[in-house]
């Protein structure tokens, strides 16, 4: 629990800055799935079975945990390093690179699961599920979502020189996920070699667990996990 | 062997980086309760020497003990009672004063009442006393790090490394810091300073070792070095008519050298020299007794190094 201090202290920055942030992490997905929802949503037939806007909810959750944890492991966790100097601060303490790389992926993680819960709100008051209990395991869901991309955004901190560099994550792997993994229409509407690239990207897995969950029926895709959360699968780091 | 344990010892200490040797068997014992200062040009591997200390990086070679620890090994345990003031602002700009020593304080594993208690005698030591809710966006730098200071000083630490702690401040700042670091000295805190002002190490240090190219040259009290390396007296000599009177400048020192416009004149006997600088016309001078500056410049050389 050495890594909760370096938590703490990102939740009380936040505390501060809350109501800017909570407007930033969740106005934007809402109005995404409000205005896509009921705008296409209106021309559009029942898509796997539900209006349009149920059909986006799962998506909407899925990207915006996403986003979240990939945003504040990028750019504000970059920022504590290197232009605030906060992580060089806390390396003169006891505590170690661990420490630090543990606070910042359970905070990451943490502040995505808000996100998602968030958009859960917005699901339980517009009635967009089939099963209410049903609708907790989103929690579970979001946030294994979080965690996984909280580790990667880390992984791409890692190696970035600078802000610039974040945009080949985002142009390479964060916009096509959005825009291929599922969120705004189901997976099958692709030919055949994008829903095999679709298949391998992390968001895909995390909307193949929530929108079933959505629409009333239990995952059948966890087993079809292919990659191992492997940003977190090994600690090459120097001791603390 | 002396029976109380170094607070830090150096032995052996060599670290290179892609290639060029950076710190070059290094070898360096502090002594408890007493302010040492470790001067060097830039590049002379002071900043390396310090991270290899505190176990941020593990050597190529030679050891480190750290309040008697093993490092980088046990960094975690010796790293409890040391403070360190670092060169670059690190303190938290969202928190307030108070909070920036909260946060720190948990940093180190202490409770949230503990802190507390300690916070006010902090703020007291570095003269920011009410300040506790003030936004770090609203200090001054001599403030910040005057708060940098308390903040190193929050676990109460029995070793404290200052990286230039003064650079970059007016002279009103820096006599407040060092007032800071007099007292904590008189506590019995056993200090390492790098600086790059020769007058505030010779006013603050017991000890000064001055390094070049990741070697310790010479080693001793300010005193000592002064005494030992270098003539009593110096008068820089400037103005018109310098280039035909420096060949014969050394008729009335005993060593000197130009840099510029001016030309820097070592003896132990200026009476001769301070009489025809007065006879001749246009050319000044400044008589002053030797100090730190000179002897690190001798040591040193006056090439720039970037």
């Amino acid at each position: 629990m050495s890594w909760y201090p370096v938590w703490r202290r990102n939740f009380l920055v936040w505390k501060k800055l809350a109501g800017p942030s909570l407007l930033g992490n969740l106005a934007d997905p809402m109005l995404y799935m409000l205005g896509l929802g009921y705008g296409l949503g209106g021309l559009l037939p029942a898509v796997d079975g539900v209006p349009y806007l149920n059909f986006l909810a799962a998506g909407t959750l899925a990207y915006s945990v996403m986003n979240s944890a990939t945003f504040e492991t990028l750019y504000s966790a970059f920022s504590r390093m290197h232009v605030q100097k906060t992580w060089d601060a806390i390396l003169n303490t006891p505590l170690g690179l661990k420490d630090i790389l543990l606070g910042e992926l359970f905070w990451a993680t943490s502040k995505s699961l808000l996100s998602g819960i968030a958009i859960l709100l917005v699901v339980w008051v517009l009635g967009l599920y089939a099963d209410l209990g049903m609708t907790l395991a989103l929690l579970p869901v979001a946030l294994l979502t979080g965690f996984c991309f909280a580790g990667l955004g880390l992984a791409i901190n890692a190696v970035s020189p600078n802000y610039d560099f974040f945009l080949y994550y985002f142009t390479l792997a964060i916009t096509p996920m959005i825009l291929l993994g599922g969120v705004f229409y189901p997976p099958t509407a692709l030919p055949a070699w994008l829903a095999g690239i679709a298949a391998w990207l992390p968001l895909t897995h995390a909307i193949e667990l929530a929108r079933p969950l959505i629409l009333g029926n239990w995952p059948k895709a966890c087993c079809r996990m292919r990659w191992r959360w492997w940003p977190m699968g090994r600690w090459d780091l120097p001791p603390p | 062997m002396s029976p109380v344990k170094p607070p830090l010892s150096l032995r052996g200490l060599s670290k290179s980086y892609g290639g060029q040797l950076v710190v070059d068997g290094f070898d360096l014992e502090l002594e408890p309760g007493r302010c040492h200062g470790l001067l060097g040009p830039n590049g002379a591997g002071k900043t390396t020497t310090l991270r290899l200390a505190l176990g941020l990086i593990g050597a190529d070679a030679g050891t480190v003990e750290l309040l008697g620890y093993p490092m980088p090994d046990q960094a975690r345990l010796a790293r409890r009672k040391v403070g360190v003031v670092p060169q670059v602002d690190s303190l938290d700009p969202d928190f307030t004063v108070g909070e920036n020593l909260q946060t720190y304080g948990r940093y180190f594993g202490l409770s949230g009442k503990v802190i507390a208690e300690r916070i006010p005698s902090l703020l007291d030591f570095a003269g920011l006393a009410g300040k506790a809710d003030a936004p770090i966006l609203t200090l001054s730098g001599g403030m910040k790090r005057r708060l940098t200071l308390a903040r190193a000083l929050v676990n109460d630490p029995d070793l404290i490394f200052l990286d230039e702690p003064t650079t970059g401040l007016d002279p009103q700042a820096r006599h407040l810091i060092w007032q800071g670091l007099r007292r904590l000295i008189a506590q019995g805190k056993t200090l390492l300073l790098t600086t790059h002002f020769m007058d505030e190490a010779e006013r603050l240090c017991d000890v000064i070792s001055v390094m070049d190219k990741g070697r310790i040259i010479v080693r001793g009290s300010p005193r000592e070095l002064i005494a030992g390396h270098i003539e009593p007296h110096v008068v820089e000599i400037y103005g018109d008519g310098l280039g035909e009177w420096s060949a014969c400048a050394s008729s009335f020192c005993r060593r000197c050298e130009q840099a510029g416009e001016t030309l820097f004149c070592y003896t132990d006997d200026p009476e001769k020299l301070v009489a025809e600088l007065e006879a001749s016309q246009g050319l000044r001078y400044l008589h002053r007794p030797a100090n730190l500056e000179d002897v690190f410049l001798k040591l040193t050389g006056r090439d720039l190094r970037d």
